[in-house]
C-alpha cells in the first residue's frame, strides 16, 4: 500500500481492514496528508501523526471501535475541535485518534425543563445560538466557543469568562452518555437535578479523554439576563485594581465578569482592536454586571462607587451595546493582538488566591527581568485565573528553553501560595511535570486507582493528565503541597 | 468546644481498621442516621471531636471548615461577614457538621437556582480506606489539575474515605427578599414554576404545597422590587419560616403520624416540567417541580417503575425497609465502576459498608 507515512511505527493491517469494514472510505484516514490536520491541537508545538483517524458517526461505531481497540490492546485519543491549549488531543503514533466531528447534530432543546441534549461535536457557541429563540442561552462561554466543542468542554471542563456567576462546564451538565473502552455504553448523570450513585458526572468533567468517550451531552439552559452593563476603570498601580475587586466582591456583588489586563496587554489590544482602553494605565477593570433592568442600575451605580474610592484615574460605563462589545473585543482579542507584538508566546493558566496577586505579580515581573522576557498579564481577576503570556522568539536558540523554565516557575509560584497549575486550559502533556508539584505519590496512585476503574487496561489517553511516578521521581522536583514545601525543616538553596 | 485537628488519631484508627480488615461507621452529629440504608454492624469512628473553621477569608468568598464542624457554626460566621452556603443545607437536626451535609450531598430549596452541595466544593482532605491523607482540589474557584475528587466525593455517604476538611465557595446573601403565594392546581403550579425557568427573574425558590404555589425571589432591593411586579401572588408575611420549615422538613406535611406507621417518605426526582404524577398519596413539589416529596403506602417496586417511566428515581427517604435498597438501583455495568472506584479508595471495604447499596 503506497501509504506516505513518516511514523516508523507500522501500521495494524488487521485493524485497519477491521475499522474500513466498519466505516465508510472517507472516515478512516491513514496518508499522513490527510491526518496532518489532527497532528497537533491548540497548543502546536507539540505534533505527532496517529496510526489512523476515524470518524464515526453513530454510537454504536463508537462502540465497535472500542471494542476492537480494546480487543487489539490499541490507544485511543479522543478529539472535539482540537482548540485545547495543553496538548490533551495530541495523538499517539501506535494508535488511534478518534474524532467526532461528524456528531454534530443538536438532539433536543427543551425550554420547559430548561436543558438541551446535544452530539459531542456540537461548537459551544451552536447551543446558545439554538436555545436564543426561547431567550436561552449556555453559560459557559471560552473564549474559543466558536470553534470548540461541547465534548471538548466537557472533557477539559472549561471556563470562561463569566463563571465567577455561572460556573465551569461541570455545573451546567446534567447528563453524559459515555462508550467505555470496553466499549459499554453508560448513562451518567441524568436529566433530573442529581442522580443515584456517586457523582460520576463531577468525576468525568475535566478528565481529559482519559475515563470515556462522551458521545452525548445534555446540557443546563439558563434565562437571558434581560441587560448586561460592562464599566471600565483604569488604575495607575495594579495592586490597587486587584483591591478594588476584593471591595467588589465584599459589597455583595458578584459580577457577570471581572476581567484585568496589565499594561503590555492594554498596548498590545489597544494596538490591534482600538478599544478605547487608556494606553497609559498600569492596569484596566472590566466589570460586568448583568440580571434585570433595576438591577444592574442599582449594581453600575455602586460598583462606579466602589472603583472611584478604590483610586480609579477613570471610570466609564459602556455607553451602548456596541461601545460594551467594544470594550470586551480589547479583552477577548488579547491573546491574538501579543501574538502581534511578538514573534511567539507562551500562555500560562495558574490559579491563585485573589489576595496573593500583588506578590504573585510582583514575582512575575522579577523573574521576567531575570529571564530577559517579557510578559503580558491578562487575568480572570474574580476567580484568581492568571493568564501571564510570555513573549518569545522561538528561531532565537536558548529561548524556548528559557521561556519553558520560566513558564514551571511561575505555575510552581502559584501552588507555592496555595493554587493550582491549571484553572481551565488542562494538564494534557503539556504540565504534566508541574502535576508533581501539586500533588504527591499517593495523591497521583489514587488518580492512577481512579482511572483504572473505569479504563483498566489504561489504552484511552495514555501518557496525559496524571503523570507516572517515576516520571515524577525523574522530574526531580520538590513537592510543594498547597503552600509549603513538603519538608520545610531542611533548608533549600 | 474548641477548635481541634485531630487528623492523626482518625488516621491510626483507619491504619488499624485496614490492617484487621475491621467495618467502620464513619459518625460525627448524628443528625443523618435516618438516611440511607442500615449498614452493617461496625465500630464506630466519631469524626464530630475534628473541628473548626480553618480559613475564611470573605473577599476570596471561600471557606475552609474541618468535618466536624456544626453547620450552625459555619452559617453563624458567614452570616457575620453577610455571606452563607448559597445550597441552603438542611440541618436535619441541631447537631448537623459539614461533613455530614457534604457525604449526604444535602441542598435545600435554593438549588434548582443556586446549585447543589456538590456545586460548592472546590476542594477538600480525606483519609482513603489505606489510611493514607489525600488533598484534592483546591481553595480557588477555577481548578483543572486532576480528577475532581472532591466533588466525587459528595453523596457518597462515607463510603470512599473520611472528608477530614472541605472548601466550599461561598456567596454573599442577597440584600432582599420576598415570597408570593398563589393558590392553584398542582399542574397549574408546574406549568408556572417551570416557565420562571425560562425568565430571567431572580427567583431562588418555587415550592407547591397545600394548594398554593410559593415563589421566593431575592436580590439587591431593586431587582426584588422590580420582580415583584412581574410575578403574581400575594406577599407571604414570615416567609423565612416557611421556607426554614419546608428546608428542614418541619411542615405538618413532613410530620405525618402515618409516617410513623406503614407509609413512607418518599424523595421523587423527575424534570421540573413533568405533570402531576397519578400516584396514590400526598405530595409536595420543591425545587421548582424537580424534587417531589410523596407521603404514601405504595410500594417502592411498583413506585420505580412508575416513575422510571416518566424519566426520574425515587429515593425512600424516611420509613420503609431500611434494609432494602433505598437508593435507585444502579444499571450493571455502572454498578460495576461503582465497585471498581469503591475499591481504588477503600480495597479491603472497611467504610461505610452498605449504607449505600447492598453490593457497595
Amino acid at each position: 500500500m503506497p501509504h506516505n507515512r513518516k511514523n516508523d511505527v507500522a501500521l495494524n493491517i488487521g485493524l485497519l481492514r477491521a475499522l474500513r469494514s466498519l466505516l465508510p472510505p472517507e472516515s478512516v484516514l491513514v496518508d499522513a496528508e490527510d491526518m496532518r490536520p489532527f497532528e497537533c491541537d491548540g497548543l502546536a508545538v507539540y505534533r505527532q501523526l496517529p496510526m489512523v483517524v476515524v470518524l464515526p458517526e453513530t454510537i454504536e461505531q463508537v462502540q465497535c471501535i472500542m471494542r476492537l481497540c480494546h480487543a487489539q490492546q490499541v490507544p485511543v485519543v479522543a478529539r472535539g475541535a482540537g482548540t485545547g491549549l495543553s496538548g490533551g488531543a495530541l495523538p499517539l503514533a501506535d494508535g488511534v485518534l478518534l474524532s467526532l466531528a461528524k456528531f454534530k447534530r443538536i438532539l433536543s432543546i427543551d425550554p420547559h425543563n430548561a436543558m438541551a441534549t446535544v452530539q459531542p461535536g456540537v461548537r459551544n457557541l451552536a447551543i446558545s445560538e439554538a436555545a436564543a429563540t426561547y431567550g436561552m442561552y449556555y453559560a459557559p462561554d471560552p473564549s474559543s466557543q466558536i470553534a470548540c466543542t461541547i465534548g471538548g468542554n466537557v472533557a477539559e471542563n472549561s471556563g470562561g469568562v463569566h463563571c465567577l456567576k455561572y460556573g465551569l462546564t461541570v455545573h451546567n451538565i446534567l447528563m453524559l452518555k459515555v462508550v467505555t473502552m470496553e466499549g459499554d455504553l453508560l448513562t451518567i448523570g441524568a436529566e433530573t437535578l442529581d442522580s443515584p450513585g456517586y457523582d460520576l458526572l463531577a468525576l468525568m468533567t475535566g478528565s481529559e479523554g482519559m475515563l470515556g468517550i462522551i458521545v452525548e451531552v445534555t446540557v443546563k439552559l439558563l434565562a437571558k439576563p434581560e441587560r448586561a452593563q460592562v464599566v471600565l476603570a483604569a488604575f495607575d498601580d495594579v495592586v490597587k485594581a486587584g483591591e478594588a475587586v476584593g471591595s467588589i466582591i465584599a459589597a455583595g456583588i458578584i459580577p457577570a465578569g471581572l476581567e484585568m489586563m496589565d499594561n503590555l496587554a492594554i498596548q498590545a489590544a489597544e494596538d490591534f482592536v482600538h478599544a478605547g482602553y487608556p494606553r497609559d494605565a498600569e492596569a484596566i477593570l472590566l466589570c460586568e454586571l448583568d440580571g434585570t433592568h433595576a438591577e444592574v442600575s442599582e449594581y453600575i451605580a455602586t460598583v462606579r462607587k466602589i472603583l472611584t474610592g478604590s483610586g480609579a484615574t477613570e471610570v466609564r460605563t459602556a455607553v451602548d451595546e456596541a461601545e460594551r462589545q467594544l470594550f470586551w473585543k480589547g479583552r477577548k482579542s488579547a491573546f491574538p493582538a501579543v501574538g502581534r507584538i511578538s514573534p511567539d508566546y507562551y500562555c500560562m493558566d495558574g490559579t491563585i488566591p485573589r489576595r496573593q496577586l500583588p506578590h504573585v505579580l510582583r514575582r512575575i515581573s522579577e523573574m521576567s527581568a531575570e529571564y530577559g522576557l517579557a510578559v503580558a498579564n491578562v487575568f480572570h481577576a474574580g476567580d484568581g485565573n492568571l493568564h501571564p503570556l510570555i513573549l518569545f522568539d522561538a528561531n532565537k536558540p536558548g529561548e524556548l528553553e528559557r521561556t519553558e523554565e520560566y513558564g514551571r516557575r511561575i505555575l510552581q509560584l502559584c501552588v507555592e501560595v496555595g493554587g493550582t497549575i491549571t484553572g481551565e486550559h488542562g494538564v494534557g502533556i503539556e504540565k504534566i511535570d508541574q502535576m508533581c508539584l501539586q500533588f504527591n505519590n499517593t495523591e497521583l496512585a489514587q488518580f492512577h486507582a481512579v482511572k483504572a476503574a473505569f479504563d483498566p487496561s489504561g489504552l484511552l489517553n495514555p501518557g496525559k493528565a496524571i503523570p507516572t511516578l517515576p516520571r515524577c521521581a525523574e522530574f526531580g522536583a520538590m513537592h510543594v503541597h498547597h503552600g509549603k514545601l513538603s519538608h520545610p525543616e531542611l533548608e533549600r538553596f | 468546644m474548641d477548635e481541634q485537628d485531630i487528623s492523626l488519631a482518625l488516621q491510626q484508627q483507619v491504619l488499624d481498621a485496614f490492617q484487621n480488615k475491621t467495618p467502620l461507621a464513619i459518625t460525627g452529629g448524628g443528625s443523618k442516621s435516618f438516611l440511607g440504608r442500615t449498614a452493617v454492624h461496625a465500630q464506630p469512628i466519631d469524626i464530630s471531636k475534628h473541628r473548626g473553621i480553618v480559613e475564611y477569608d470573605p473577599c476570596e468568598l471561600v471557606l475552609t471548615a474541618r468535618s466536624g464542624t456544626p453547620l450552625q457554626e459555619i452559617e453563624a460566621a458567614l452570616a457575620e461577614a453577610g455571606q452563607m452556603l448559597a445550597f441552603e443545607p438542611p440541618h436535619f437536626g441541631d447537631s448537623a457538621t459539614l461533613g455530614g451535609t457534604i457525604a449526604c450531598a444535602l441542598s435545600g430549596p435554593r438549588r434548582p437556582y443556586s446549585g447543589s452541595a456538590r456545586d460548592f466544593v472546590l476542594g477538600c482532605q480525606m483519609l482513603n480506606g489505606r489510611g493514607e491523607i489525600l488533598r484534592f482540589g483546591g481553595q480557588v474557584m477555577k481548578n483543572v489539575a486532576g480528577y475532581d475528587v472532591s466533588r466525587l466525593m459528595v453523596g457518597t455517604y462515607g463510603t470512599l474515605g473520611i472528608l477530614l476538611e472541605t472548601s466550599l465557595k461561598v456567596l454573599p446573601r442577597p440584600a432582599a427578599s420576598i415570597t408570593v403565594a398563589s393558590e392553584c392546581s398542582a399542574a397549574e403550579a408546574i406549568a408556572s414554576m417551570s416557565g420562571l425557568l425560562g425568565k430571567p427573574y431572580p427567583v431562588d425558590g418555587a415550592c407547591y404545597h397545600g394548594d398554593r404555589c410559593y415563589v421566593r425571589i431575592s436580590g439587591s432591593a431593586q431587582a426584588v422590587k422590580e420582580a415583584r411586579t412581574r410575578i403574581a401572588g400575594d406577599v407571604v408575611a414570615d416567609a423565612e419560616k416557611f421556607w426554614h420549615a419546608l428546608r428542614e422538613h418541619e411542615l405538618p406535611f413532613f410530620r405525618h403520624p402515618s409516617l410513623s406507621g406503614k407509609a413512607r417518605l418518599y424523595r421523587i426526582m423527575v424534570k421540573p416540567a413533568t405533570p402531576p404524577l397519578s400516584i396514590e398519596g400526598s405530595w409536595l413539589l420543591d425545587w421548582g417541580g424537580a424534587q417531589r416529596w410523596l407521603r404514601s403506602d405504595e410500594d417502592i417496586a411498583t413506585l420505580r417503575r412508575r416513575v422510571e417511566l416518566a424519566g426520574g428515581h425515587v429515593t425512600v427517604f424516611r420509613g420503609g425497609d431500611r434494609d432494602e435498597e433505598i437508593f435507585q438501583p444502579l444499571s450493571g455495568p455502572l454498578l460495576t465502576i461503582h465497585q471498581r472506584l469503591k475499591a481504588s479508595f477503600d480495597p479491603k471495604n472497611i467504610f461505610n459498608r452498605g449504607r449505600l447499596y447492598a453490593d457497595l
